[in-house]
């Protein structure tokens, strides 16, 4: 009885873990593919020798995005993005976020319904357009930056969090020692909420990085565009534009026409990368507030 | 000064609690309670500060998200631009029914559900099925390393992935269909009307399923493994022992987000299918979002209260099965959204 129980689960644990391995080789094996095309040889690419690792290894795609203006220039905006989304949004949530955990707010759930009723009734594309336009913010920076500002999700995510952390008790010992709400706020709650701040960071950062509808829709100037969006316009160019990777005569953009489909694969990686590099270290924070997510 | 205020500050606010309930209710409780009636305008003069806190927050959702609802009524407005939104005509539900009567309106909605369910149907049970088959992993090392390898499709973007799609899937240049040519001598195109459905669900799949487990990874932490050793000790196997104390053990974090899920029917991602879509797959790709994004942007004339009629059609949906939804999982689940 007891080696029929133990061959079973023994049985279901090697097909358990191979299952496993399969899938994570699955969801590897295109995230390593792209990864070698940017690194091969464009006559590898063409004769699609490349199966995983690169063939005949180049960095010449590399060296086409770092001497491309657009390239570099929308790696730029979207770092600059990246930091601005990040640190506004974060401000916004935090000062929404405690206020909205305070038992004591008079109306407060008023103001709650207030913060949810826009992820429940949405505008729409067009309405949204319009107000944009409205503030003169086409064709600039801001209305990339503005309109996904704020998500009324993290500021749910952040009031679970100091009604879970900052309880009453702590503000009555706060106002015996003669500290106002916003002297509570700055000296006690902010303090301990190193772990929400940078969840917070984390989300509109990674939001902000990856976004590139705000972009596409409300600005004409790919000077200002991000990363994703000069990505997205290289994918849906089958063509090689000179303009894209920087003028030259007609052998050079004949030599660049091969180029051309590892400098997607590069572009691909140059885009991806930021965040799968930042996320191992941060993967708990993400783990985290998917989580306090899910316990509203 | 501090000390009496505060006293009776928490007493208001502890009815307040228990009753939970808007401005009318509290004045009531004063009076019946023979507290002042100005109580609750004391409270509020009190926590100004807390109000100052909620100003800029507050008013960044009046800006872009309570203005743009004020548009909305260019659904039933010929909408003039030099006139502007208050000024223009109203024109009733023409473009209601325009949208309504239009050739495209059962397709559309066709793909938009077909999309949705397949999704729903495909990606529902998987990442239940890799949680437990994750928790039952016994090298904690192992297990870190899928995590880690499984979550990171989740932090790449939408460009990114449909870039990652558009190059690796090719019909011509494809890496996956190298295989496929050599076996049947014809490339598949993953991106053509009879695959585009496939193809996008189960890109899907690959970006988040790892990341979808999470939750139900931290249910099943939850799970008394002495449970488990009670089982083991009565002769139960590993299947067993994952259908009776696994699976109803998550079970009420199951149907939260399968009805929550249900809300969000007439939501695909609208982004994604916007990249994905080309000339040949508009048929099956057309949904709701894309189709008013269309109507207002992509044509020759930019029809703005045709498109708004659209997007309001799916939002008065979308907001009634979302709060069908909700209040189905407050009934069966004892947890809703709101």
């Amino acid at each position: 009885m007891r080696t029929k129980r133990t061959a079973e689960d023994r049985g279901f644990h090697i097909v358990n873990t191979s299952v496993l391995i399969l899938f994570t080789a699955m969801v590897l094996y295109p995230l390593i593919f792209v990864l070698s095309a940017s690194f091969s040889s464009a006559q590898a690419i063409a004769n699609q020798e490349v199966y995983l690792w690169p063939v005949g290894f180049t960095l010449d795609a590399y060296q086409t995005v770092l001497e491309s203006p657009r390239l570099i220039s929308g790696f730029a905006n979207s770092v600059l993005y990246t930091v601005a989304g990040a640190s506004i949004g974060t401000v916004l949530t935090m000062l929404a976020g405690y206020a909205l955990s305070r038992e004591d707010l008079p109306f407060r759930r008023i103001l709650m319904f207030f913060f949810v009723i826009p992820t429940l009734v949405s505008a729409g594309i067009v309405p949204t357009y319009i107000v944009v336009r409205q503030l003169g913010l086409l064709d600039t920076r801001w209305a990339i930056i503005l309109p996904t500002a704020m998500s009324v999700f993290n500021v749910i995510i952040t009031r679970t969090f100091y009604q879970m952390n900052v309880p009453r008790e702590m503000l009555e010992a706060g106002r015996i020692d003669g500290a106002n709400d916003l002297q509570f706020f700055w000296r006690v709650a902010i303090p301990l909420s190193k772990p929400i701040i940078a969840v917070n960071l984390l989300f509109y950062g990674l939001g902000q990085w990856n976004g590139w509808f705000s972009a596409f829709l409300y600005t004409n100037n790919m000077g200002i565009a991000p990363i994703q969006l000069v990505l997205r316009e290289l994918l849906a160019e089958s063509q090689v534009n000179p303009a894209m990777i920087g003028g030259g005569d007609v052998t050079e953009i004949l030599k660049k026409r091969e180029l051309f489909d590892k400098l997607k694969y590069a572009m691909i990686v140059v885009a991806m990368l930021p965040p799968l590099i930042a996320y191992p270290f941060v993967q708990k924070h993400f783990v985290k507030g998917a989580l306090i997510g899910s316990l509203k | 000064m501090t000390t009496l205020p505060r006293s009776t500050d928490t007493a208001t606010t502890s009815e307040a609690t228990v009753t939970e309930r808007p401005t009318p209710e509290h004045v009531t409780i004063g009076r019946r309670t023979g507290k002042r009636p100005n109580m609750l305008w004391m409270r509020v003069r009190r926590s100004w500060q807390l109000y100052l806190l909620l100003a800029l927050p507050m008013g960044y959702c009046l800006i872009f998200l309570y203005w743009p609802m004020y548009g909305l009524q260019l659904a039933f407005k010929d909408f003039n631009i030099v006139k502007g939104i208050t000024a223009s005509p109203w024109a009733g539900t023409k473009y209601l029914s325009q949208f309504f009567n239009s050739y495209l309106f059962w397709p559309v909605l066709r793909n938009t559900l077909v999309l949705n369910l397949y999704g729903l149907l495909a990606l529902f049970p998987l990442p239940i099925i890799l949680a437990v088959m994750m928790n039952h992993v016994r090298s904690s090392k192992f297990r870190k390393s899928v995590q880690l390898i499984t979550y990171a499709p989740h932090f790449i973007s939408v460009v990114v992935l449909v870039g990652i799609v558009i190059m690796l899937l090719s019909p011509v240049t494809g890496v996956i269909n190298i295989p496929i040519r050599a076996l049947t001598g014809d490339g598949i195109d993953f991106l053509g009307p009879s695959m585009f459905a496939h193809t996008f669900v189960w890109s899907g799949a690959w970006q988040n399923l790892g990341y979808s487990a999470i939750i139900y990874l931290a249910a099943l932490a939850g799970i008394d493994p002495e449970l488990h050793e009670a089982a083991r000790v009565d002769g139960a196997g590993m299947w067993r022992r994952i259908w009776h104390i696994d699976l109803p053990g998550i079970m009420p974090v199951m149907i939260t987000l399968l009805i929550l899920n249900m809300g969000q029917m007439l939501s695909v991602g609208f982004e994604k299918v916007l990249l994905m879509q080309n000339s040949l797959n508009t048929g099956v790709s057309e949904v709701i979002d894309t189709y008013s994004y269309k109507v207002a942007f992509a044509g020759q004339l930019p029809q703005y209260s045709y498109a708004t009629a659209i997007g309001l059609f799916k939002s008065v949906i979308s907001l009634i099965l979302i709060l069908l939804a909700n209040w189905l999982a407050r009934r069966v689940a004892k947890q809703g959204l709101f």
